[in-house]
């Protein structure tokens, strides 16, 4: 078995995009861990959708302030220039265009960028959160995820057979094995974990891969 | 003299809460931003058939100790008693949680209707509920399991669909602070679905950390204007 990148260094390589000075909302699970990752020099305000922007570091449990949350129930500190505001506000921000970066997790991505991430056979009380919003509102919207299920199965598909969050909306894919861009053309693979060929993520991969022309190792 | 909207206790405020209520509860989901104790008293005060709309559907007491040391209870609680009917929200269940939240358990027994809504959608809806609108056009659901029955609408070259207001006959509300008139302020990420919840029922009960006399709180800082409040109670933090 070769080895997979871990979800913390599948953060740090997401964290990369980010820019200085952006407004980036991070989804539930994994991508909560680039909050970490903020490449050195550059400020990021990331706005959660329980109503929030311009939070720090996550906390520890000891000293959880429940008043002082993400949406995904982590507690998180302060900073100075950050604001509060109410749900309807907060989509305001979310669906009108005026966050520049979202992360989601998935567990599904097509080829042509539809994204699935809310509902899984046999779950049908699982909601989407404000995961559809989110999808469609930000900027840009890449997707962390692992590059096939436990049994080994591609996530990364023609056509997603688990409930869609919204069509045509990924624009970058980062995996546990590679960097993917969706184009117009296609998926284009741009980066490879160490020791991993472009041939054995195809085989991992449902759609056809283009090879990038730069294609390289994940930089981190 | 304006009305006395003071109740010395939750259980007096939610008391003619009746069978078949819409009721909209506050906060995320998670423990800040919730009214508890009015759930509570809700949950001891037995109403059933109730329809309720809120972000997420509760985890129930068990559960939620995995999220907090001790626990807390939430909407779950509600569900659990056998009191709701009708789920309407984002988020009835988590994904991250083992699929035993009560509500999860009762809609798989057939016993619980939901209508799951997209949050951003949620809150909007509420907003129009709240300013007599009677429904907008929202890109969010476009091509998914929501847009099933709903009037689809192309706007400057892009697909929307059509969602209509919610209202509620109460709200359960969680502020910080309440003047003796009902002007509200918040704390935190605790501030969320309360604001607009509680311009949308036709009665707004509060649960507050702190009542203060009227003039205490900065006008510049009120959140909710006290012609939306029709009951405070103080819950002392």
């Amino acid at each position: 078995m070769k080895l997979r990148l871990d979800e913390e260094t599948i953060a740090l390589r997401a964290a990369k995009e980010f820019d200085d000075g952006m407004v980036v909302n991070l989804g539930y699970g994994m991508p909560g861990l680039c909050a970490n990752f903020i490449p050195e020099g550059r400020t990021v305000f990331f706005q959660s959708e329980n109503g929030i922007l311009g939070y720090g570091p996550l906390l520890t449990d000891e000293e959880k302030d429940y008043e002082l949350i993400n949406a995904s129930d982590q507690p998180v500190t302060s900073l100075p220039g950050m604001s509060f505001f109410d749900s309807a506000t907060s989509f305001d921000m979310i669906r009108g265009g005026h966050i520049d970066l979202v992360i989601l997790g998935a567990y599904q991505v097509s080829e042509k960028g539809d994204l699935a991430n809310w509902g899984r056979p046999g779950r049908p009380a699982t909601g989407m959160g404000g995961g559809m919003d989110l999808a469609l509102g930000g900027k840009k919207l890449m997707v962390m995820m692992l590059h096939t299920t436990k049994e080994g199965a591609p996530r990364i598909v023609r056509q997603c057979t688990f409930p869609l969050t919204a069509r045509n909306c990924v624009k970058k894919i980062f995996t546990d094995i590679a960097v993917i861009d969706v184009t117009r053309r296609g998926l284009v693979l741009r980066e490879v974990a160490p020791a991993w060929t472009s041939e054995e993520i195809q085989a991992l991969t449902e759609p056809k891969l283009i090879i990038g022309e730069d294609l390289k190792e994940i930089e981190l | 003299m304006p009305v006395n909207k003071i109740y010395e206790t939750c259980e007096r405020a939610v008391a003619d809460i009746y069978n078949g209520a819409t009721i909209m509860i506050g906060g995320f989901g998670s423990f800040g931003g919730l009214p508890i104790h009015l759930i509570i008293a809700l949950a001891k005060q037995g109403t059933k058939n109730l329809t309720i709309i809120a972000n997420q559907g509760g985890v129930g007491f068990e559960l939620s100790k995995r999220i907090k040391p001790g626990g807390y209870e939430d909407v779950g609680i509600l569900v659990q008693n056998g009191q709701v009917k009708k789920f309407i929200g984002s988020m009835p269940a988590l994904r991250g949680m083992p699929p035993t939240s009560p509500i999860e358990t009762l809609h798989r027994e057939g016993k619980m209707e939901i209508e799951l809504v997209p949050q951003g959608t949620l809150a909007e809806r509420i907003r129009a509920g709240a300013g007599g609108l009677g429904g907008f056009y929202t890109p969010t659901g476009v091509g998914t399991p929501v847009e099933s029955g709903k009037e689809k609408r192309v706007i400057n070259g892009r697909e929307y669909l059509l969602e209509f207001p919610l209202t509620s006959d109460f709200a359960l509300i969680k502020a910080h602070k309440a003047d003796a008139l009902g002007n509200l302020v918040y704390r935190g990420t605790a501030r969320c679905f309360n604001p607009p919840m509680a311009m949308a029922a036709k009665i707004t009960i509060v649960e507050v950390d702190q009542l203060v006399r009227t003039g205490e709180l900065d006008p510049e800082a009120v959140v909710t204007p006290h012609l939306f409040v029709s009951r405070i109670v103080e819950v002392p933090r």
